[in-house]
Formats: C-alpha cells, sequence, structure tokens
C-alpha cells in the first residue's frame, strides 16, 4: 500500500501506476435526515472502466462527486491510487470529470478550455500547447481549436470536455452520464469512441450511467446500485446471468416476473410444479421469478416437466425476431424473444406450452425491482411492467 | 462528527474546511455591509420616530400643511400609478408585439428615466413648459400652467416612472405563448374578447406589480418634482418635500415620525410587488 | 394551464389575419396602427419633448454659454465631486455587491430571505428620507457624533455623509442584476475548475467574473447614473456650500431657486444638458449592456 507522495508541485506528472485505482470504503451521504448514500463500498480496478449503474436518484452520481471531492461524505473512505483522499481538497485529487452537461466554459475557445489545467498546474507555454494539440488530436477536434463551445454540437462538446479532463494526466477518471444529454445516435457513437479512447489509453475511469446497455457494453465492472445502497459488484456477465437481487435482476436486462407459492423447496406457478430451486425461501410463501425474455421457448407441446400451458395472445414480428405474449391460465403474461428462425407457426389464439430457463427466485422483499410486479396485478400492468424493464 | 473518525490525511493536500471558512466568510461580510449600510440606518429612522410614542407624528401632522402634502403624495402616486399602468402596457405590448422600424430605438429611449437624473428631468420639464419657453407661454396665454402647478408635479412623475410598468409587463409579454391567443381567435373570439379572456388575466400580476411598483416610487419622489412644483404649501408641496422642510428646520422627530410611516407603505407595496411578480415569472419557468 | 412550456420566440407578426376575412383583417390592421401611434406619441411627449426641451434651452445661449460655465469654479467643483462621489459609490457597491450576490446565489442560510430584502429595501426608501437617516446617525446628537467629533472626522456637511447616502441609494443594482445570472449560470463550470485544480480565488476571477460580466457592468451602469443624480438625500446631509460640498444637482438646485435672470438659468441647463449627455451615454452602455447579457443568457 506504499506510494509516494503526488508531488503536486511537479508540472503534470505521469500518471503513477500503483496497481491501484479507486477504493471505496464505508462511503455515506446523508442530506439532513435523508440518507443519499448508504455505506457504499467497492473497488475500481486501475486501467479499467467501472460502471456504477443504477436509476436516477440511486446516489451514484453522489458516490461519483464525493470520489471528486466536490461533496463531502458523512461517513467512510475514499482512497485513490493507494493515497487516503477522504479529506484532501477538489484540487489536491488530480482526477478528471466529465459532466453530464460539458461544463465547458463559455467564455473560452476550445484551445484556452483544454489548456486551462495545464495553466493552473503552471505548465510551461510550449509544452502547454504541445499536450493541447496533442489530445485535440485525440478527439478528433484539432480543426475547432479556435472556435467557442456555443458553436459547437452536443457530441463535439462532449469531446472538448474530455480532452480538458484528460490534459493534466489525471490519476482517475471520472464521468458523471457523459452521454446523457445527447442523441441515441451521437450516444452510439461517442461510447464506440470512449472505448477505443480508453484501450488506447488505460486511464482508470469510474462512469456513472443509467443506461444499463452503456455501462454492459464500456465496462469490465458494474457496481449496480439502487436506493444509495450497492446491490451487486460483479463483471457484466455475472450481473446479467446470477443478479444477485430481484432489483437487479429486473434492471440489468429485461425480465418476466411471475408470482408463485413455494411448495418443498421449489416454486410452484399457476398450480403446476416448475423445476425451480427455492430451497432458500421458506416453505408456504409467496416468491417472484425472474426470467429473461430470452430464456423462454414457445412450443406446441409439452417439452419437459417444468412447461407451462398458456394460449398465445399476440405475436409481433421485430424482423430478426418476434416477440410473443403468452397468457398462462391464472392470466398471469409472459413475453417471449425468439429468433424468427427457430418460430414455430403459432398464431394467435393458439395453445402453447412454454419453457422457462435461467429463472431467479427471490422472495418479496428482499428488495423492489423496478416494475416489479403485484401478485394482483392484471396482465396488462405486468406486460407494461416487463416492457418497461426492457427499456432499461 | 464522523470526519473526526476518519484517519487524517498527509499534510500536503489542503482539507475542505478551508472552503467552508471562505463561505462563512464572504456570509459574515454580506451581513456586516447590509448591516451597516441598511439595517443601521433604518433602526436610526424607527428609533427617533417613535421615540416619543406617537407624539411626534401627530405632532409633525398637525403642522400647517401636514395633510395636505400627504394628500397630494398619494393623490399624484395614484394618479400616475393609474395612467402609466395604461399607457405603459400598451407600451410593452407595441414593443413586444408589434413589429416596425425603431423599435430598438424606442426600447432605448423608454429606459432613458433610468438614467437621467430626476432633476435633471424635472429641469427638462422646465425648459420645455416655462413660461419663458415658447411652449409653456403659448400654454399659459391659454390659462394653462404647468410649472409650480399640480400638472408639473404629475408630468414630473410620470416620465420619472414610466419604464417601471413597461419593464415588469413586457417580460411575461414575451413568455406568453401566442398560441394561446390563436386557439381563441380560432374557437371564435373577437379581438377585444381575446384580449380581455386570453391575455389581460395573464398579464394582470405584472400589471399590477409596475403599479404598485410606481406607486412606491412617487411616494419618494424629490428630485423631480422639487424644481417644477415650486413647493407651495398646501398646493403643491409634496411629503418628501415637507419632510426636507422639517429637517432643515431641525426638527429631526418630527421628520423622522412622517419619514416612519412613508418608508412603511413604501416598503410595504415593494414587497408586495415582488411576491407578484416572482410568483408569475415562478410559473412559468417552474 | 399547463405545467410545462416552450419558450416561444418574442412574436413577430400575429398571424391571425390570414385566417379570418379580409374585412377583419383590415380592422386588426388599424387596430394595430392606432395602439402604435398611441405608444409613440406618448413616448415622443413625455419623454422627447422635455429631452429636446432641455437640448435647445442649453444650446441658445451659443457656445460662449458653455465656456463660460465650464470655466467657472463652482461648476467645475460640482463636476468633479459628482464624479468623485459616482466613482467611490460605484465601487464600494460593486465589491460589497459582489460579495452580497455571491452568498444570495450561492449559499443556503437561515436569514437568506431577510438579507434580500435588506437588499431591496434601499429602493423603497425617499431619498430625503436617505438623507434624515444619515443626519440621525452622524448629525449633532446622533449617535455616533460624539465618536466621529472626538477623532476630528467631519462626516456630516462634508465629503463622507454624501459618499455614505449615495451608496445607500446605489446599493441594490449591482446585486439585483448579477444574482439572477450567477443563478442561471449555475456551479458546474464551477466545478470543473476545481477539478482541474484552479483555486476558489482562481476560479472566481477566470471563471464567474468573466461569466457575469454583462450583468455586472450593466449593473454598474444603473449604480453611476443613480449616484450622478441623487439629489434629494445628498441635498440634506452636505447642507451645500457653494464650491465645497455642492454637487452637480445641487449646484443645478441652487442656480433655479435664485435665479432672477434668464442669463443664471442658462448655467442651470448647461449642467443639466451635460449630466443629460453623460447619463444617455450611460443609458446606451446600460442597453448594449443588457443585450449582451441576454445574448449570452441565451447560449
Amino acid at each position: 500500500m506504499t506510494t509516494s507522495a503526488p508531488n503536486v508541485d511537479m508540472a503534470v506528472p505521469p500518471r503513477p501506476s500503483t496497481g491501484h485505482g479507486i477504493e471505496v470504503e464505508g462511503l455515506t451521504k446523508r442530506f439532513g435526515s435523508f440518507v443519499a448514500v448508504a455505506d457504499v463500498g467497492f473497488s475500481a480496478v486501475d486501467g479499467r472502466i467501472t460502471a456504477l449503474l443504477g436509476p436516477s436518484g440511486s446516489g451514484k452520481s453522489t458516490v461519483l462527486r464525493m470520489i471528486a471531492g466536490l461533496e463531502r461524505p458523512t461517513a467512510g473512505r475514499i482512497t485513490i491510487a493507494g493515497e487516503d483522499q477522504t479529506g484532501a481538497s477538489v484540487q489536491d485529487r488530480r482526477v478528471g470529470f466529465v459532466f453530464q452537461h460539458y461544463a465547458l466554459f463559455r467564455h473560452m475557445s476550445v484551445r484556452d478550455n483544454v489548456a486551462f489545467g495545464l495553466s493552473v498546474r503552471k505548465v510551461g507555454k510550449a509544452d502547454r500547447r504541445k499536450r493541447v494539440d496533442e489530445l485535440l488530436e485525440l478527439v478528433q477536434l484539432g480543426p475547432f481549436a479556435d472556435r467557442y463551445p456555443h458553436h459547437l454540437s452536443g457530441g463535439q462538446r462532449q469531446r472538448v470536455a474530455l480532452a480538458r479532463a484528460l490534459a493534466p494526466r489525471p490519476r482517475v477518471l471520472l464521468l458523471d452520464e457523459p452521454f446523457g444529454a445527447l442523441d441515441a445516435r451521437v450516444r452510439q457513437d461517442l461510447r464506440h469512441w470512449l472505448d477505443k479512447l480508453h484501450r488506447d489509453l488505460g486511464v482508470t475511469s469510474l462512469l456513472v450511467t443509467h443506461d444499463q446497455e452503456e455501462a454492459l457494453e464500456l465496462a469490465q465492472t458494474l457496481v449496480v446500485m439502487h436506493r444509495g445502497r450497492v446491490e451487486q459488484v460483479g463483471s457484466p456477465e455475472a450481473v446479467y446471468n446470477e443478479p444477485a437481487t430481484p432489483f437487479v435482476a429486473g434492471f440489468v436486462g429485461a425480465a418476466n416476473v411471475l408470482t408463485g407459492r413455494v411448495r418443498g423447496g421449489r416454486l410452484q406457478v399457476n398450480g403446476e410444479q416448475v423445476l425451480w430451486d427455492a430451497a432458500h425461501i421458506d416453505d408456504g410463501s409467496e416468491a417472484h421469478a425472474y426470467i429473461r425474455p430470452h430464456d423462454v421457448r414457445v412450443s406446441g407441446s409439452r417439452e419437459n416437466g417444468g412447461s407451462l400451458p398458456g394460449v398465445l395472445e399476440r405475436s409481433k414480428d421485430l424482423g430478426w425476431m418476434s416477440k410473443l405474449h403468452v397468457r398462462l391460465p391464472d392470466g398471469q403474461v409472459v413475453i417471449a424473444h425468439i429468433p424468427n428462425e427457430e418460430l414455430g407457426a403459432h398464431q394467435p389464439g393458439d395453445e402453447v406450452w412454454v419453457d422457462l430457463r435461467n429463472a431467479k427466485v427471490f422472495a418479496p422483499g428482499e428488495g423492489d425491482g423496478p416494475g416489479l410486479a403485484d401478485p394482483d396485478l392484471g396482465a396488462d400492468d405486468a406486460e407494461s411492467a416487463a416492457t418497461a424493464t426492457a427499456a432499461g | 462528527m464522523a470526519d473526526a473518525a476518519l484517519p487524517r490525511t498527509r499534510s500536503r493536500t489542503r482539507r475542505e474546511p478551508g472552503a467552508r471558512l471562505g463561505r462563512l466568510a464572504l456570509r459574515g461580510v454580506a451581513w456586516v455591509y447590509l448591516g451597516l449600510m441598511v439595517l443601521l440606518p433604518v433602526a436610526a429612522i424607527l428609533k427617533a420616530g417613535f421615540a416619543q410614542g406617537l407624539s411626534s407624528l401627530s405632532a409633525a401632522l398637525s403642522s400647517f400643511g401636514a395633510w395636505a402634502a400627504i394628500r397630494l403624495t398619494l393623490e399624484m402616486a395614484l394618479a400616475t400609478a393609474v395612467i402609466n399602468g395604461v399607457l405603459g402596457t400598451l407600451l410593452a405590448y407595441v414593443l413586444v408585439r408589434i413589429p416596425f422600424p425603431g423599435r430598438g430605438l424606442l426600447s432605448t429611449i423608454v429606459d432613458l428615466p433610468f438614467a437621467v437624473p430626476t432633476l435633471v428631468a424635472g429641469v427638462m420639464l422646465r425648459a420645455l413648459y416655462g413660461p419663458n419657453s415658447p411652449i409653456g407661454g403659448f400654454l399659459a396665454n391659454h390659462g394653462v400652467d404647468v410649472i409650480f402647478t399640480q400638472i408639473g408635479i404629475l408630468l414630473a412623475l410620470l416620465f420619472v416612472t414610466l419604464p417601471l410598468v413597461v419593464r415588469t409587463v413586457q417580460p411575461v409579454l414575451l413568455e406568453l405563448d401566442p398560441a394561446e391567443e390563436e386557439a381563441a381567435r380560432v374557437l371564435g373570439a373577437g379581438r377585444w374578447t381575446t384580449f380581455r379572456k386570453v391575455m389581460f388575466p395573464a398579464l394582470l400580476p405584472a400589471i399590477a406589480g409596475g403599479m404598485l411598483l410606481t406607486f412606491a416610487r412617487c411616494l419618494g419622489e424629490f428630485g423631480a418634482i422639487v424644481i417644477v412644483s415650486g413647493n407651495l404649501t398646501g398646493r403643491t408641496l409634496t411629503a418628501p418635500v415637507f419632510i426636507f422642510q422639517l429637517v432643515s428646520q431641525f426638527r429631526y422627530p418630527e421628520a423622522a415620525a412622517v419619514s416612519a410611516l412613508l418608508f412603511g407603505m413604501a416598503f410595504v407595496l415593494v414587497l408586495i410587488t415582488e411576491r407578484l411578480v416572482s410568483k408569475r415569472t415562478a410559473g412559468y419557468t417552474g | 394551464m399547463s405545467a410545462v412550456r416552450e419558450r416561444t420566440p418574442p412574436l413577430e407578426t400575429l398571424d391571425l389575419d390570414a385566417r379570418s376575412g379580409n374585412h377583419d383583417a383590415r380592422r386588426g390592421r388599424r387596430v394595430r396602427a392606432a395602439m402604435l401611434t398611441a405608444a409613440l406619441l406618448y413616448v415622443l411627449v413625455l419623454l422627447v419633448a422635455p429631452l429636446a426641451g432641455i437640448v435647445v434651452s442649453a444650446l441658445k445661449g451659443g457656445i460662449g454659454n458653455f465656456l463660460r460655465t465650464f470655466t467657472d469654479h463652482d461648476a467645475l467643483h460640482a463636476f468633479l465631486l459628482t464624479f468623485l462621489i459616482m466613482v467611490v459609490t460605484v465601487v464600494v457597491t460593486t465589491v460589497f455587491g459582489l460579495v452580497v450576490a455571491l452568498v444570495l446565489a450561492r449559499d443556503r442560510f437561515v436569514g437568506r430571505r431577510f438579507m434580500s430584502a435588506l437588499v431591496d429595501l434601499p429602493l423603497g426608501v425617499s431619498p430625503v428620507i436617505v438623507g434624515l437617516m444619515a443626519v440621525l446617525l452622524f448629525g449633532r446628537g446622533g449617535w455616533f457624533e460624539s465618536f466621529f467629533a472626538a477623532r476630528g472626522i467631519q462626516i456630516v456637511f462634508a465629503l463622507p455623509s454624501m459618499v455614505l447616502v449615495t451608496t445607500f441609494i446605489s446599493i441594490p443594482f449591482t446585486i439585483r442584476e448579477v444574482v439572477p445570472v450567477l443563478q442561471e449560470l449555475g456551479t458546474e463550470e464551477e466545478q470543473a475548475a476545481w477539478t482541474l485544480g484552479a483555486s476558489r480565488l482562481r476560479t472566481f476571477f477566470r471563471i464567474t467574473l468573466p461569466n457575469i460580466r454583462w450583468g455586472l457592468w450593466y449593473g454598474i451602469a444603473l449604480s453611476a447614473a443613480r449616484a450622478i443624480g441623487e439629489v434629494g438625500a445628498v441635498l440634506i446631509v452636505a447642507g451645500p456650500i457653494q464650491g465645497q460640498t455642492e454637487t452637480s444637482t445641487l449646484y443645478i438646485l441652487r442656480v433655479f431657486d435664485q435665479s432672477h435672470s434668464s442669463l443664471q438659468d442658462q448655467a442651470g441647463y448647461v449642467v443639466a444638458f451635460t449630466l443629460a449627455a453623460f447619463s444617455i451615454v450611460l443609458l446606451i452602455g446600460i442597453e448594449l449592456f443588457k443585450r449582451r447579457k441576454i445574448k449570452e443568457a441565451g447560449r
């Protein structure tokens, strides 16, 4: 854990490679009686992108701002590159911060924006110019150096903001919903571009986002937050395939939510015995199963003991796959996403069997997922809940 | 607090309490500045005004011409508020909704009273309507005297307060969605009905706010009036000039009592106005 | 009414006429023409005519009249005094006004509304009353009379009280202009500067101040205009002595008070004309600043 103290006076020191990125322990933030962040702990590995993923109001931005020093934690500890930074001022943390709304200095040209951090750190004029040119090249904005922020598009502004944050060679890069204010198309482009940039630079990055697709695509580690707490930390695969809580199951990727009752260690849905392990839940109590739409198979006959009968209500062809709605006898609706080549010739109104795989069973009260279906919910509500989670 | 339990950071790093201290210092400077410059003088006048209970006030009010001065001030303020309320709204409408060459110039001229010293405004009126000027002479020959009469006072007050209603109504008018008016017209409402039913209710708080501001300003106006009114006790003597006369006679407690009265009225009006105007804008931006 | 509303650009033409009949369109045009005429007439009679009046009156005496006035010791001294008071007032209200504006826009604390009310308070006080306040504090039998008298410092009937009352009256302008600009601006740019290592002071001068400069200039211009034009309060605390504590406005007042000849009036008109000319320059500055301010906010 020993590293040399940062030499603040030294002009743009090289990024220390310590093997430590960001470590956060027991981080808590209270605003009056409201607890915005409760006992959050995780570490962002050096040289990787870590995503703080959660819905708005989950406290993820507050965590990021505390790491940057823009907000004072009520309790907890923040370590950057192996150094305790909990009480350090913003200025001394040497982090790069990218804001959702760019926060470019509107009275300065693009060049002056990027140079600002360098001039603050007293970098000589020649070095400054060289570094600014280098960064403008990197973000592909060389020809725009003398423009002002209001002449640029949103995507261009965010690239300037990124160049500005990177110019003084920060130890870590903190991105607060960097693509949140952009159009879908630009978002997509910038995402790929950031991915490539990160491959080239390898700067430890912490990305706050509410967009699960963005997090899954960019990050090597996900920290899923909900109501100020960490729900799960893990690789994108682990979080997607093995959600630790119903919230994670519902928030990361779309999921059908089926309600049933536990009998002898198995979850029973629709009166049928389904082969879902529910041994961790008290016998006789109610529980919810989370099933991804692409883990649902629909066939004309019973394939195995776990299949449930239902009636196909609707089939929508989305080009490469179809979206099927199957209503179970007890009124619950299962949505299936099936590649068109695997689709049988089922017509709405047909009786079908659904085979549900990779279900995760949670007891109610283990934290609430978004759109968690109420047992009494009508089919339409359940459907909209499932599509809502699908939309992210 | 919780921070105390945290391990100390290395000495090179500045700690956040510096920022907090800076904020407290700024706040302290602001309080001292406003306390000394604003609160203290106001306290002085209230204390002097009410040092002998209400006896200073009654003494002041019983002196010759006192009531007349206050009445005249209120009447003039009311007349000004009404006239500039109507014509100021008209001006705001013209500036926002009717395109014509020279609109920018008109907008600048409307702000003239903000820049020109009020006393100079009075001098202007005297130059225009004084007995030695052609217009003043012409009017005098037809039995209309402007300078040293209530007409002069009214003109001076109208001049000085013209921008107030215009500038309160204008931003609200700008924010007003023309689609609402168009909807009313499409539904068959006439021009006048549309104005009465759609625009006027939306503008009313701003107009009222601007008028109150005008009224309050008139209660205290001195510079523009003193040079055109002639200050004839009982006829053209207004309250601020009356206070000035009390002060020149070193009758401080009585001057303070009338001041406190005038000040109370004006300040309450300003506060009400803030409410009216900010509520309106809050509704639009919120 | 809908809660969220698009900001609509000022309507250039109320294009209803196309929809209605031809007859109605003609009537609409007539109504608008009448409104325009009424508005222009009002401004012409109330504002422009008096302005023309003073120009004519001042120029009537010819260039000699100007020369006579500008070489007159009392008039010159009055100009200088007015200028001095304006400069001190503007500096004080700008520096402290910025502090108050920052506190009001950025800080949350008990008593914030009260502080805001204190800022607006001078707007509701008659200048005469302001003068009386100063006399009550520093004049004969005043709260601080003995304190300053013992140190040989003359406050009333001297420059300090004249500056004080003018400052009191000019306090609100800068603050009221800057606070909304600061609020609109937000704090993200400042935070960005901090994360880049800039100290709070540096951030203020390099980021915040440049961003509020047009609003600030606007407030300064308004304060300056008010400071130059102040008469009632200064009249009371100056007990004007010709050539000593007589500002330009007090000079005008005296000339017209005592005038028995049109020659004396002429000097008053010249001084008033000069003040008017200066304030019109300020006004043009104010308009420019306002436009820049609006343009800046639109970005």
